[in-house]
Protein backbone atom coordinates (compact mmCIF):
# COMPACT_ATOMS: atom_id res chain seq x y z
CA UNK A 1 0.00 0.00 0.00
CA UNK A 2 2.77 2.22 0.73
CA UNK A 3 4.40 1.71 -2.26
CA UNK A 4 1.94 2.47 -4.00
CA UNK A 5 1.31 5.68 -2.22
CA UNK A 6 5.22 6.47 -2.93
CA UNK A 7 4.60 5.51 -6.80
CA UNK A 8 1.70 7.93 -7.11
CA UNK A 9 3.52 10.62 -5.14
CA UNK A 10 6.76 10.01 -7.67
CA UNK A 11 4.60 9.44 -10.69
CA UNK A 12 2.44 13.45 -10.03
CA UNK A 13 6.23 14.52 -9.32
CA UNK A 14 7.65 13.48 -12.47
CA UNK A 15 5.05 14.22 -14.96
CA UNK A 16 4.29 17.90 -12.82
CA UNK A 17 8.30 18.45 -13.87
CA UNK A 18 7.86 17.56 -17.08
CA UNK A 19 5.02 19.83 -17.81
CA UNK A 20 6.84 22.65 -15.61
CA UNK A 21 9.73 22.01 -17.89
CA UNK A 22 7.88 22.33 -20.64
CA UNK A 23 6.09 25.79 -20.80
CA UNK A 24 9.06 27.69 -19.34
CA UNK A 25 10.97 26.00 -22.53
CA UNK A 26 7.95 27.09 -24.48
CA UNK A 27 8.02 30.53 -22.84
CA UNK A 28 12.00 30.62 -23.34
CA UNK A 29 11.90 29.52 -27.04
CA UNK A 30 9.04 32.54 -28.19
CA UNK A 31 11.10 34.90 -26.75
CA UNK A 32 13.67 34.40 -29.49
CA UNK A 33 13.60 35.04 -33.32
CA UNK A 34 13.40 32.17 -35.25
CA UNK A 35 16.03 30.80 -37.34
CA UNK A 36 14.26 28.18 -39.89
CA UNK A 37 11.16 30.02 -41.74
CA UNK A 38 13.53 31.63 -43.64
CA UNK A 39 11.95 32.34 -47.36
CA UNK A 40 9.00 30.26 -47.04
CA UNK A 41 5.51 31.21 -46.67
CA UNK A 42 3.42 31.51 -43.32
CA UNK A 43 -0.10 30.66 -42.65
CA UNK A 44 -1.24 34.12 -40.85
CA UNK A 45 -4.20 34.31 -38.79
CA UNK A 46 -5.42 38.11 -38.25
CA UNK A 47 -7.67 38.96 -35.41
CA UNK A 48 -9.71 41.94 -35.55
CA UNK A 49 -11.65 44.02 -33.38
CA UNK A 50 -14.55 46.29 -33.47
CA UNK A 51 -13.96 50.01 -34.39
CA UNK A 52 -10.62 51.67 -33.71
CA UNK A 53 -8.48 47.79 -33.22
CA UNK A 54 -9.45 46.91 -36.92
CA UNK A 55 -8.21 50.53 -38.55
CA UNK A 56 -5.06 49.74 -36.80
CA UNK A 57 -4.87 46.04 -37.32
CA UNK A 58 -5.43 46.68 -41.31
CA UNK A 59 -2.61 49.04 -41.51
CA UNK A 60 -0.11 46.51 -40.36
CA UNK A 61 -1.59 44.10 -42.58
CA UNK A 62 -1.24 46.88 -45.83
CA UNK A 63 2.50 46.97 -45.04
CA UNK A 64 2.72 43.20 -44.82
CA UNK A 65 4.88 41.47 -47.30
CA UNK A 66 1.74 39.38 -49.30
CA UNK A 67 3.38 36.87 -50.69
CA UNK A 68 5.04 36.00 -47.50
CA UNK A 69 2.46 35.88 -45.10
CA UNK A 70 0.13 33.65 -46.95
CA UNK A 71 -3.05 32.74 -46.32
CA UNK A 72 -4.30 35.05 -44.53
CA UNK A 73 -7.31 34.13 -42.37
CA UNK A 74 -9.38 37.06 -40.68
CA UNK A 75 -11.22 36.61 -37.42
CA UNK A 76 -13.76 38.42 -36.25
CA UNK A 77 -16.30 38.36 -33.91
CA UNK A 78 -19.98 37.27 -34.61
CA UNK A 79 -21.69 40.04 -33.54
CA UNK A 80 -19.22 42.56 -35.34
CA UNK A 81 -20.12 42.59 -39.17
CA UNK A 82 -18.02 45.82 -39.72
CA UNK A 83 -14.26 44.18 -39.36
CA UNK A 84 -14.96 41.46 -41.86
CA UNK A 85 -16.24 43.94 -44.83
CA UNK A 86 -13.23 45.92 -44.61
CA UNK A 87 -10.89 43.36 -44.68
CA UNK A 88 -12.29 41.80 -47.30
CA UNK A 89 -12.02 45.47 -48.90
CA UNK A 90 -8.78 45.36 -48.26
CA UNK A 91 -7.62 41.90 -50.21
CA UNK A 92 -9.82 43.25 -52.74
CA UNK A 93 -7.60 46.37 -53.29
CA UNK A 94 -4.63 44.22 -53.20
CA UNK A 95 -6.51 41.73 -56.09
CA UNK A 96 -6.94 45.17 -58.17
CA UNK A 97 -3.28 46.22 -57.55
CA UNK A 98 -2.14 42.76 -58.90
CA UNK A 99 -4.82 43.18 -61.78
CA UNK A 100 -5.79 39.55 -62.08
CA UNK A 101 -9.57 40.51 -61.22
CA UNK A 102 -10.88 37.88 -58.58
CA UNK A 103 -10.46 38.47 -54.81
CA UNK A 104 -7.06 36.32 -53.93
CA UNK A 105 -7.79 32.79 -52.52
CA UNK A 106 -5.41 33.55 -50.24
CA UNK A 107 -7.66 35.23 -47.92
CA UNK A 108 -10.41 33.51 -45.81
CA UNK A 109 -12.87 35.47 -43.34
CA UNK A 110 -14.13 33.38 -39.85
CA UNK A 111 -16.34 34.41 -37.20
CA UNK A 112 -15.69 33.52 -34.01
CA UNK A 113 -18.23 33.30 -31.11
CA UNK A 114 -17.58 36.20 -28.48
CA UNK A 115 -16.96 35.49 -25.33
CA UNK A 116 -18.26 39.00 -23.17
CA UNK A 117 -20.57 41.61 -24.62
CA UNK A 118 -20.45 45.19 -23.20
CA UNK A 119 -22.08 45.29 -19.63
CA UNK A 120 -22.67 41.83 -20.03
CA UNK A 121 -23.23 40.32 -16.29
CA UNK A 122 -19.96 38.42 -14.83
CA UNK A 123 -21.52 35.15 -13.54
CA UNK A 124 -23.36 34.93 -17.30
CA UNK A 125 -19.75 35.80 -18.70
CA UNK A 126 -18.56 32.16 -17.33
CA UNK A 127 -20.55 30.53 -18.87
CA UNK A 128 -20.22 32.66 -22.56
CA UNK A 129 -16.33 32.71 -21.84
CA UNK A 130 -16.41 29.13 -21.60
CA UNK A 131 -18.52 28.31 -25.34
CA UNK A 132 -16.25 31.01 -26.75
CA UNK A 133 -13.13 28.81 -25.69
CA UNK A 134 -14.10 25.47 -26.68
CA UNK A 135 -14.98 27.69 -30.50
CA UNK A 136 -11.58 29.01 -30.11
CA UNK A 137 -10.22 25.76 -29.99
CA UNK A 138 -12.36 24.31 -32.72
CA UNK A 139 -11.48 27.12 -34.90
CA UNK A 140 -7.62 26.64 -34.10
CA UNK A 141 -7.97 23.10 -34.67
CA UNK A 142 -9.31 23.74 -38.34
CA UNK A 143 -6.59 26.55 -38.96
CA UNK A 144 -3.56 25.97 -37.09
CA UNK A 145 -1.87 29.19 -37.72
CA UNK A 146 1.89 29.27 -38.31
CA UNK A 147 1.37 33.63 -37.27
CA UNK A 148 -0.88 35.41 -35.07
CA UNK A 149 -1.60 39.02 -35.03
CA UNK A 150 -3.98 40.22 -32.59
CA UNK A 151 -4.25 43.98 -30.97
CA UNK A 152 -6.47 43.50 -28.14
CA UNK A 153 -9.96 42.93 -28.49
CA UNK A 154 -11.22 40.36 -26.28
CA UNK A 155 -11.90 38.10 -28.93
CA UNK A 156 -7.89 37.45 -28.94
CA UNK A 157 -7.60 35.63 -25.51
CA UNK A 158 -9.20 32.09 -25.90
CA UNK A 159 -7.29 32.09 -29.78
CA UNK A 160 -3.91 33.06 -27.92
CA UNK A 161 -4.49 30.34 -24.77
CA UNK A 162 -5.55 28.13 -27.92
CA UNK A 163 -2.10 28.35 -29.57
CA UNK A 164 -0.06 28.47 -26.49
CA UNK A 165 -1.30 25.19 -25.44
CA UNK A 166 -0.81 23.40 -29.38
CA UNK A 167 2.70 25.04 -28.92
CA UNK A 168 3.12 23.32 -25.43
CA UNK A 169 1.76 19.72 -26.25
CA UNK A 170 3.26 20.29 -29.37
CA UNK A 171 0.88 20.08 -32.02
CA UNK A 172 1.72 23.22 -33.80
CA UNK A 173 4.92 25.38 -33.28
CA UNK A 174 3.31 29.40 -34.18
CA UNK A 175 4.50 33.38 -33.37
CA UNK A 176 1.97 35.13 -31.41
CA UNK A 177 2.59 38.92 -32.59
CA UNK A 178 0.40 41.05 -29.94
CA UNK A 179 0.76 45.20 -30.89
CA UNK A 180 -1.29 47.25 -27.81
CA UNK A 181 -3.91 49.12 -29.23
CA UNK A 182 -3.00 53.19 -29.33
CA UNK A 183 -5.86 53.64 -27.21
CA UNK A 184 -3.40 52.93 -24.48
CA UNK A 185 -0.99 55.32 -23.66
CA UNK A 186 -0.48 54.45 -19.74
CA UNK A 187 -1.50 51.03 -19.09
CA UNK A 188 -1.87 47.62 -21.29
CA UNK A 189 -5.76 46.31 -21.78
CA UNK A 190 -6.68 43.33 -19.65
CA UNK A 191 -5.91 41.48 -22.95
CA UNK A 192 -2.62 43.30 -23.51
CA UNK A 193 -1.14 42.18 -19.50
CA UNK A 194 -2.66 38.49 -19.60
CA UNK A 195 -0.61 37.98 -22.73
CA UNK A 196 2.15 40.27 -21.35
CA UNK A 197 2.11 38.62 -18.23
CA UNK A 198 1.79 35.20 -19.14
CA UNK A 199 4.54 35.71 -21.78
CA UNK A 200 1.67 34.60 -24.38
CA UNK A 201 2.60 37.18 -26.61
CA UNK A 202 6.32 36.21 -28.66
CA UNK A 203 6.36 40.22 -29.61
CA UNK A 204 4.74 42.50 -27.77
CA UNK A 205 4.38 46.21 -29.38
CA UNK A 206 3.44 49.70 -27.64
CA UNK A 207 2.46 52.49 -29.72
CA UNK A 208 3.49 55.00 -26.76
CA UNK A 209 6.93 55.35 -25.27
CA UNK A 210 5.93 55.74 -22.03
CA UNK A 211 3.86 51.98 -22.25
CA UNK A 212 7.35 50.80 -22.98
CA UNK A 213 9.20 51.88 -19.93
CA UNK A 214 6.21 50.73 -17.96
CA UNK A 215 6.43 46.97 -19.41
CA UNK A 216 10.06 46.51 -20.43
CA UNK A 217 9.87 42.87 -22.81
CA UNK A 218 7.95 45.31 -25.02
CA UNK A 219 9.13 47.10 -28.45
CA UNK A 220 8.15 50.74 -28.69
CA UNK A 221 6.88 51.22 -32.46
CA UNK A 222 5.04 54.38 -32.63
CA UNK A 223 1.93 54.91 -33.81
CA UNK A 224 0.11 53.12 -36.16
CA UNK A 225 -2.52 55.31 -37.20
CA UNK B 1 -14.66 76.62 -45.62
CA UNK B 2 -17.37 74.48 -46.65
CA UNK B 3 -19.34 76.90 -49.09
CA UNK B 4 -22.55 76.13 -49.76
CA UNK B 5 -24.48 75.43 -52.95
CA UNK B 6 -26.21 78.54 -53.45
CA UNK B 7 -23.17 80.70 -52.18
CA UNK B 8 -23.78 81.26 -48.49
CA UNK B 9 -21.19 80.82 -46.87
CA UNK B 10 -21.30 77.88 -43.98
CA UNK B 11 -19.15 77.35 -40.68
CA UNK B 12 -20.24 74.18 -39.99
CA UNK B 13 -19.19 72.39 -36.27
CA UNK B 14 -19.91 68.61 -36.38
CA UNK B 15 -20.73 66.57 -33.12
CA UNK B 16 -19.94 63.38 -33.24
CA UNK B 17 -20.38 60.61 -30.57
CA UNK B 18 -19.69 57.35 -32.98
CA UNK B 19 -21.96 54.22 -31.81
CA UNK B 20 -22.11 55.96 -27.87
CA UNK B 21 -24.87 56.90 -26.03
CA UNK B 22 -23.24 60.30 -25.27
CA UNK B 23 -26.26 62.56 -24.11
CA UNK B 24 -24.11 64.60 -22.09
CA UNK B 25 -22.09 65.82 -24.90
CA UNK B 26 -24.95 66.33 -26.47
CA UNK B 27 -26.95 68.37 -23.94
CA UNK B 28 -23.76 70.39 -23.19
CA UNK B 29 -23.49 71.69 -27.14
CA UNK B 30 -27.27 72.62 -27.14
CA UNK B 31 -26.90 75.32 -24.10
CA UNK B 32 -27.80 78.80 -24.82
CA UNK B 33 -24.06 79.35 -23.85
CA UNK B 34 -22.44 76.99 -26.04
CA UNK B 35 -24.41 78.20 -28.90
CA UNK B 36 -23.56 81.94 -28.44
CA UNK B 37 -19.85 81.14 -27.96
CA UNK B 38 -19.92 79.41 -31.13
CA UNK B 39 -21.50 82.38 -32.90
CA UNK B 40 -19.06 84.85 -31.36
CA UNK B 41 -16.24 82.79 -32.93
CA UNK B 42 -18.47 83.11 -36.69
CA UNK B 43 -19.58 79.31 -37.13
CA UNK B 44 -23.59 79.65 -38.51
CA UNK B 45 -24.49 75.19 -37.67
CA UNK B 46 -24.69 73.24 -35.85
CA UNK B 47 -24.54 69.59 -36.82
CA UNK B 48 -24.83 66.57 -34.17
CA UNK B 49 -24.37 63.15 -34.81
CA UNK B 50 -26.29 61.89 -32.02
CA UNK B 51 -25.99 58.04 -31.77
CA UNK B 52 -27.47 55.93 -29.45
CA UNK B 53 -28.47 58.51 -26.80
CA UNK B 54 -31.68 58.81 -26.50
CA UNK B 55 -32.01 63.11 -25.54
CA UNK B 56 -33.14 64.70 -28.78
CA UNK B 57 -31.82 67.80 -29.48
CA UNK B 58 -34.42 70.60 -31.21
CA UNK B 59 -33.67 71.51 -34.84
CA UNK B 60 -33.49 75.11 -35.56
CA UNK B 61 -33.18 77.02 -39.04
CA UNK B 62 -30.98 79.67 -37.43
CA UNK B 63 -33.57 82.01 -39.36
CA UNK B 64 -33.18 84.67 -36.34
CA UNK B 65 -29.80 85.35 -36.88
CA UNK B 66 -28.75 82.39 -34.53
CA UNK B 67 -27.19 79.35 -35.06
CA UNK B 68 -28.69 76.56 -36.83
CA UNK B 69 -29.02 73.42 -35.29
CA UNK B 70 -29.76 69.98 -37.04
CA UNK B 71 -28.81 66.35 -35.47
CA UNK B 72 -29.40 62.85 -37.22
CA UNK B 73 -28.76 59.20 -35.42
CA UNK B 74 -26.48 57.42 -37.70
CA UNK B 75 -25.18 57.84 -41.23
CA UNK B 76 -22.47 55.66 -43.75
CA UNK B 77 -21.24 59.84 -44.92
CA UNK B 78 -19.39 60.71 -41.36
CA UNK B 79 -16.54 60.87 -43.74
CA UNK B 80 -17.82 63.65 -45.75
CA UNK B 81 -19.74 65.56 -42.86
CA UNK B 82 -16.10 65.42 -41.16
CA UNK B 83 -14.40 67.10 -44.43
CA UNK B 84 -17.08 69.86 -44.62
CA UNK B 85 -16.71 70.75 -40.70
CA UNK B 86 -14.51 73.71 -39.48
CA UNK B 87 -14.48 72.34 -36.14
CA UNK B 88 -15.19 68.68 -35.32
CA UNK B 89 -16.30 67.81 -31.28
CA UNK B 90 -15.75 64.39 -30.68
CA UNK B 91 -16.06 61.54 -28.17
CA UNK B 92 -13.02 59.97 -27.43
CA UNK B 93 -12.92 56.77 -29.40
CA UNK B 94 -9.78 56.51 -31.05
CA UNK B 95 -11.27 55.69 -34.82
CA UNK B 96 -13.11 59.32 -34.52
CA UNK B 97 -9.91 61.25 -33.47
CA UNK B 98 -7.70 59.78 -35.69
CA UNK B 99 -10.38 60.25 -38.84
CA UNK B 100 -10.42 63.79 -38.18
CA UNK B 101 -6.96 64.40 -37.18
CA UNK B 102 -6.06 62.89 -40.81
CA UNK B 103 -8.00 65.50 -42.22
CA UNK B 104 -6.46 68.46 -40.42
CA UNK B 105 -9.62 69.67 -38.82
CA UNK B 106 -9.67 71.40 -35.23
CA UNK B 107 -11.22 68.98 -33.05
CA UNK B 108 -12.36 69.17 -29.25
CA UNK B 109 -12.50 65.50 -27.65
CA UNK B 110 -15.09 65.67 -24.76
CA UNK B 111 -14.97 62.16 -22.60
CA UNK B 112 -17.69 60.36 -21.43
CA UNK B 113 -17.16 60.08 -17.76
CA UNK B 114 -20.12 57.79 -17.31
CA UNK B 115 -17.81 55.11 -19.08
CA UNK B 116 -17.01 52.44 -16.92
CA UNK B 117 -13.74 51.55 -18.19
CA UNK B 118 -12.65 55.04 -19.25
CA UNK B 119 -9.39 54.00 -20.81
CA UNK B 120 -10.32 56.84 -23.69
CA UNK B 121 -9.00 59.66 -21.65
CA UNK B 122 -5.81 58.70 -21.64
CA UNK B 123 -5.58 58.91 -25.46
CA UNK B 124 -7.60 62.13 -25.71
CA UNK B 125 -4.85 63.23 -22.62
CA UNK B 126 -1.55 62.34 -24.54
CA UNK B 127 -2.70 63.94 -28.12
CA UNK B 128 -4.30 67.24 -25.52
CA UNK B 129 -0.74 67.33 -24.68
CA UNK B 130 1.39 67.34 -27.67
CA UNK B 131 -1.38 70.12 -29.08
CA UNK B 132 -3.06 68.26 -31.60
CA UNK B 133 -6.43 68.33 -30.06
CA UNK B 134 -8.36 70.05 -27.12
CA UNK B 135 -9.55 67.88 -24.53
CA UNK B 136 -12.75 68.75 -22.46
CA UNK B 137 -15.63 67.19 -19.91
CA UNK B 138 -18.62 67.70 -20.85
CA UNK B 139 -18.63 70.25 -18.09
CA UNK B 140 -15.67 72.51 -18.95
CA UNK B 141 -16.79 72.61 -23.16
CA UNK B 142 -17.74 75.93 -22.53
CA UNK B 143 -14.54 76.81 -20.96
CA UNK B 144 -12.62 75.27 -23.50
CA UNK B 145 -14.69 76.72 -26.60
CA UNK B 146 -14.85 80.30 -25.17
CA UNK B 147 -10.83 80.03 -24.74
CA UNK B 148 -9.84 77.96 -27.67
CA UNK B 149 -6.87 79.11 -29.94
CA UNK B 150 -7.08 77.06 -32.95
CA UNK B 151 -3.86 78.49 -34.06
CA UNK B 152 -2.14 77.00 -31.70
CA UNK B 153 -2.83 73.18 -32.63
CA UNK B 154 -0.04 71.42 -34.32
CA UNK B 155 -0.75 69.20 -37.31
CA UNK B 156 -0.86 65.61 -36.70
CA UNK B 157 1.55 63.59 -39.08
CA UNK B 158 -0.29 60.07 -39.33
CA UNK B 159 2.10 56.97 -38.48
CA UNK B 160 2.71 53.77 -40.05
CA UNK B 161 3.03 50.14 -39.68
CA UNK B 162 6.23 49.84 -40.85
CA UNK B 163 8.36 49.65 -38.36
CA UNK B 164 6.42 46.34 -36.91
CA UNK B 165 6.34 44.87 -39.81
CA UNK B 166 9.96 44.93 -39.92
CA UNK B 167 10.41 43.91 -36.15
CA UNK B 168 8.11 41.03 -37.32
CA UNK B 169 10.35 40.21 -40.59
CA UNK B 170 13.23 39.87 -38.63
CA UNK B 171 11.92 37.72 -35.72
CA UNK B 172 10.52 35.53 -38.49
CA UNK B 173 13.87 35.85 -40.52
CA UNK B 174 12.30 36.95 -44.11
CA UNK B 175 14.37 39.51 -45.68
CA UNK B 176 12.73 43.40 -45.63
CA UNK B 177 12.66 43.89 -49.22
Amino acid sequence: MMMVFTFAITLTVVVFTVIVTRIIYVMRKSSKPLSKIGSQSVSTLIVLGSGGHTAEMLNLVAVLQKDKFTPRIYIAASTDNMSLQKASALEASLVDERDDGMISKDAQFMQIYRSREVGQSYLTSIWTTLIAIIHALWLMIKIRPQVILCNGPGTCVPLCLTTFFFKVVGIRWSSIFYVESIARVRRLSLSGLLLYKLRIADQFFVQWPQLQREYPRTHYVGCLM
Amino acid sequence: MGDDDDGQSKNVVFVTVGTTCFDALVRAVETPEIKQELLNRGYTDLLIQMGRGSYTPTKCGGEDGGLAVDYFTFSSSIAQHLKSASLVISHAGSGSIFETLRLGKPLIVVVNEDLMDNHQSELAEELAERKHLLYARPQSLHQTISTMNLESLIPYHPGDATPVAKLINKYLGFPDD
